[in-house]
């Protein structure tokens, strides 16, 4: 009882502190999360007219019923299952150089795990009635809802990622050794956890013999593949800002491992999507159409063919560059390839994944969606609220890591400050 | 030796008798024809089955046709109508028959059937259905054809051919469609 | 020195905290009683019989204030020993649409923004029936039928095996004894999992809040049926619920003027539904999906 008192106590002894850390910061950092906030905010308007008029106020209809929102949610699900990437090497290989950045990564996952649950409920049509899906109090509808288990697996892995690297930060705040066998169980488990996110998600999709497009049993194999590529990718951009405005040693090295991962789940990735491409043109059944419209076009309706084909030059490219040691290894052509493989599985699996699922429509109807202004400003108010987010958990968490922040120095600062106040008392007492 | 009483006892008393009597040979006739006409009701069941059917859709101050035709002289040459009726054009079989041949000369409020018995407008199905005995099965069943009210716990009406069907000229013609649904972003723009 | 530190702390805490009640009262007392009853209702098969009479009364009062008619919503349950069956006799389809709008009519469809059909009518050339990705949806022509098409309505086929109650996330779509799928409106959330499950799209989705011209409503209705929604709420159709639980035909079996639609309780051997299927040639639609769909369509011999 008095150890949990006292493991309470220091925990909301280190959440006042961190508040601190978060307020101050930087011009840049000040422009950064005032830019956000802009951002943020206008999302917010545009999805309240979103709420009070109803689902009408995007391009969604009955034909494609799922748009944009649903897009970034099965994107962002993938860059959160791309943490499993950090934690294999440090936690089961002892890697070094990535045992240093795992927390940070952890947090990254955290971050876009909120975005996808974000994009969830500005999705659902009754955001009132969220509480129907919870276990217990509402009625969710489990085992037999893949939406079920996608709720009771995010929500799960966002535990996690919170869980772990906000103990291994309060630790090292306070300069304790975390207990492994409290933690390792937890860290263990958020691998096949990492893997579940995105096979319950590729499942969720795959499990509708309604949609062909996506009734195809590649469909996890190829959300993982393409998840390991993008989710790491937005890591070692990140990890490159984060170690040019701020302390964090970060070794070349880490991001080259990261980055030899991202050649083979790039490969992985290209030679799935060919396995596709073969069954269904090979063998030319009715359901090629999905396919049709996505590269070619379908009776005229051919808006999405600009963007797989620029999305499969991307990934081509970065794939080469990935696959070449001298480009992999240099800089500027390794952050050229992740800028090119972030933008190009977002297509990919984003509105060439869900769009061409939608058309043609299970009566043969063909409707071309397009997002609206106000699906857009959505979407960036909440891409905004995750980079926020974990802007402001960097901000936490790298003066803990690179050691400023600590409980040792927050005792002797204000052991400093109350002498200091003590002297002045005297002064000013013994003067008058 | 009693004497007979002249009310003719023998009568009462010998209608139990093995042995008949002109009396009870009338009686036995009558039972026995009264026995085989009963016995040919389940044959004609099928025939004279009931259906509530909606009424006939005779035009206005048509019927009773009888109105008109009763003192008329009756001609049963085929010919086109010149005076009356000018307005029924026969397309329905008309190489082969005309209109006397389904309604009866002598009374024209009555339908003919071809073994001569005369039916009413309400019952006119079972002319339709001596030459077209496929769908007159599948209207019995109520699978042709069109039915309103309560199929359990209430009236069922059944629609008569002829409420569907012009007699005189059956096929049916095009019909102006109701709109196409709006396109899905027909309604949004609007708006 | 100290103390004085403290008190300017407790104060500011103290001053944020007051705010944040301050605001937060009105926020939360804006909801009003209805507003607070319906975020709370149960759902429909948790309710008890008190509870559904409450929810019936209360949405009684709701619809006299919005469309200044009585309405009698029932609740009435599945009758024993049936299980409801369609047919379509295609030979007979002219593609005339009356049905859509009878049933639009009956079922107190939205009329526009969005515009709501139960039913779609498919036109599809001679020679390939069945392949819908040629279908036309939008044809009109002056006069139907068009020489060298046939014509093919889809709605909902209350699937004895659904898809679209294996997917809801929160059990607001579920099969009824007597196999119609029906959807609890204030339950459902509006994720459309069930329209992106459906191989039929039998189900459509209330993008707004739906428009009703007050004079067109139909003030007899279930409670699982043909009751006014809300928006964004998912609707589809059910056998005319309301009507066939009292043994009436459903609306587009009524209003169909060549007679192509049939209806009975595929329970009943002496039920029209059943006589078509010992004797004609039935199938169904995307059989191949295993859906176990109640609407045969068949031709004439």
């Amino acid at each position: 009882m008095e150890a949990l008192q006292n493991t309470l106590r220091e925990t909301w002894h280190f959440y006042r502190r961190t508040l601190t850390l978060v307020a101050k910061g930087g011009k840049v950092y000040y422009a950064w999360c005032s830019l956000l906030l802009v951002i943020i905010f206008v999302g917010l308007v545009f999805y309240l007219r979103q709420h009070d008029a109803g689902l009408i106020a995007t391009h969604m209809n009955d034909q494609v019923s799922w748009g944009l929102y649903i897009a970034n949610f099965t994107y962002l699900v993938g860059a959160a299952a791309a943490a499993v990437l950090l934690v294999i090497p440090s936690y089961v290989y002892h890697f070094k150089p990535i045992k240093e950045i795992v927390v940070l990564g952890e947090l990254f996952a955290a971050s876009s795990i909120v975005m996808a649950i974000l994009f969830v409920m500005v999705d659902l049509g009754r955001i009132d009635r969220f509480w129907h899906l919870i276990p217990f109090v509402g009625s969710m509808n489990f085992p037999q809802s893949l939406l079920a288990w996608d709720v009771l697996a995010l929500n799960g892995y966002l535990f996690l990622n919170l869980l772990i690297p906000i103990y291994l930060l309060i630790k090292f705040y306070y300069h304790k050794e975390p207990n492994w066998k409290f933690i390792l169980p937890f860290i263990l488990l958020s691998i096949p956890m990492a893997v579940a996110i995105h096979t319950v998600t590729a499942f969720l999709y795959n499990g509708l013999p309604a949609r062909p497009f996506w009734n195809a049993s590649i469909l996890a194999p190829r959300f993982l593949a393409s998840a390991f590529c993008s989710g790491p990718a937005i890591i070692i951009l990140i990890f490159q800002i984060i170690r040019k405005v701020s302390t964090v040693k970060l070794e070349d090295e880490a991001l080259f491992k990261i980055s030899e991962l991202i050649g083979y789940a790039m490969f992985l990735n290209l030679f799935l999507l060919a396995s596709e491409l073969y069954k269904e043109y090979y063998s030319h059944t009715v359901h090629i159409e999905a396919f049709e419209y996505l590269f070619q076009g379908l009776h005229g309706h051919n808006q999405l063919v600009p963007w797989i084909w620029t999305a499969m030059a991307m990934n081509v490219t970065a794939f080469i560059i990935f696959l070449i040691p001298a480009t992999r290894k240099r800089l500027l052509t390794l952050n050229l390839g992740c800028l090119l493989i972030i933008i190009g599985v977002w297509i990919e699996k984003g509105p060439g994944f869900v769009i061409p699922g939608f058309v043609p429509d299970p009566l043969g109807e063909i409707f071309e969606y397009v997002p609206n202004l106000l699906e857009l400003m959505v979407s960036f108010g909440i891409w905004a609220t995750g980079l926020l987010i974990f802007t402001l958990l960097m901000k936490v968490a790298i003066p803990i890591e690179t050691g400023e922040f600590t409980h040792v120095g927050y005792v002797e600062r204000t052991h400093r400050v109350e002498e200091e106040r003590q002297a002045w008392k005297q002064i000013s007492s013994g003067k008058f | 030796m009693a004497r007979l009483h002249t009310a003719d006892p023998g009568a009462q008393i010998s209608f139990f008798l093995p042995y008949p009597s002109t009396m009870q040979k009338k009686y036995y006739t009558l039972l026995l024809l009264l026995l085989a006409g009963a016995s040919f009701v389940p044959l004609a069941m099928g025939q004279n089955q009931e259906f509530p059917v909606s009424p006939p859709p005779l035009t206005e101050g048509i019927y009773p046709c009888t109105n008109c035709h009763a003192g008329m002289p009756v001609n049963t040459k085929k010919r086109e109508l010149k005076e009356e009726h000018i307005n029924i054009r026969l397309h329905h079989a008309e190489t082969m028959r005309w209109c006397l041949d389904c309604h009866n000369a002598q009374n024209r409020d009555k339908l003919r059937l071809f073994n001569g018995e005369l039916i009413g407008f309400s019952e006119s199905y079972r002319l339709c259905g001596e030459c077209h005995g496929p769908v007159f099965r599948d209207w019995k069943a109520g699978i042709h054809g069109k039915r309103t009210g309560y199929f359990f716990g209430g009236k069922r009406t059944y629609f008569l051919c002829a409420n569907c069907h012009d007699p005189h000229e059956p096929k049916f013609r095009p019909i102006k469609p109701e709109p196409p649904p709006h396109h899905p972003m027909e309604d949004r723009n609007a708006k | 020195m100290r103390n004085k530190d403290f008190t300017r702390r407790e104060f500011i805490r103290n001053l944020s905290l007051t705010a944040l009640a301050g605001v937060s009262v009105p926020l939360l007392s804006s909801c009003t009683k209805e507003e607070t009853e319906d975020f709370l209702q149960k759902h429909f098969r948790e309710m008890t019989k008190e509870e559904k009479q409450g929810v019936i009364a209360k949405l009684e009062e709701r619809y006299a204030r919005q469309y200044g008619r009585k309405f009698q919503i029932s609740t009435q349950e599945a009758l024993p020993d049936t299980l409801w069956g369609y047919g379509l006799e295609l030979s007979r389809c002219i593609g005339c649409r009356r049905c859509v709008y009878g049933c639009v009519k009956e079922n107190n469809q939205s009329r526009r923004a969005p515009q709501l059909q139960w039913i779609r009518v498919l036109r599809l050339k001679r020679g390939s029936l069945i392949n819908l990705e040629n279908s036309e949806h939008y044809y009109s022509p002056d006069l139907v039928p068009e020489k060298g098409f046939i014509y093919l309505p889809v709605q909902c086929q209350q699937c004895q095996d659904p898809p679209c109650v294996k997917v809801c996330p929160v059990h607001a779509t579920w099969q009824e004894p007597d196999g119609i799928v029906v959807v609890d409106y204030n339950w459902c959330i509006g994720c459309r999992y069930c329209i992106a499950a459906c191989p039929y799209k039998g189900r459509v989705f209330n993008w707004a809040e739906p428009d009703i011209p007050r004079e067109e409503v139909n003030p007899s209705v279930h409670y699982l049926g043909n009751r006014p929604r809300m928006k964004c709420a998912v609707e589809k159709c059910t056998f005319c619920i309301q009507r066939v639980r009292q043994g009436r035909y459903p609306a587009c079996v009524e209003v169909c003027p060549t007679g192509t639609r049939k209806f009975g309780n595929l329970l009943d051997p002496n039920s029209e539904i059943r006589y078509i299927i010992d004797r004609k040639r039935v199938f169904r639609l995307k059989e191949d999906l295993n859906t176990e769909s109640k609407f045969y369509y068949f031709f004439e011999t």
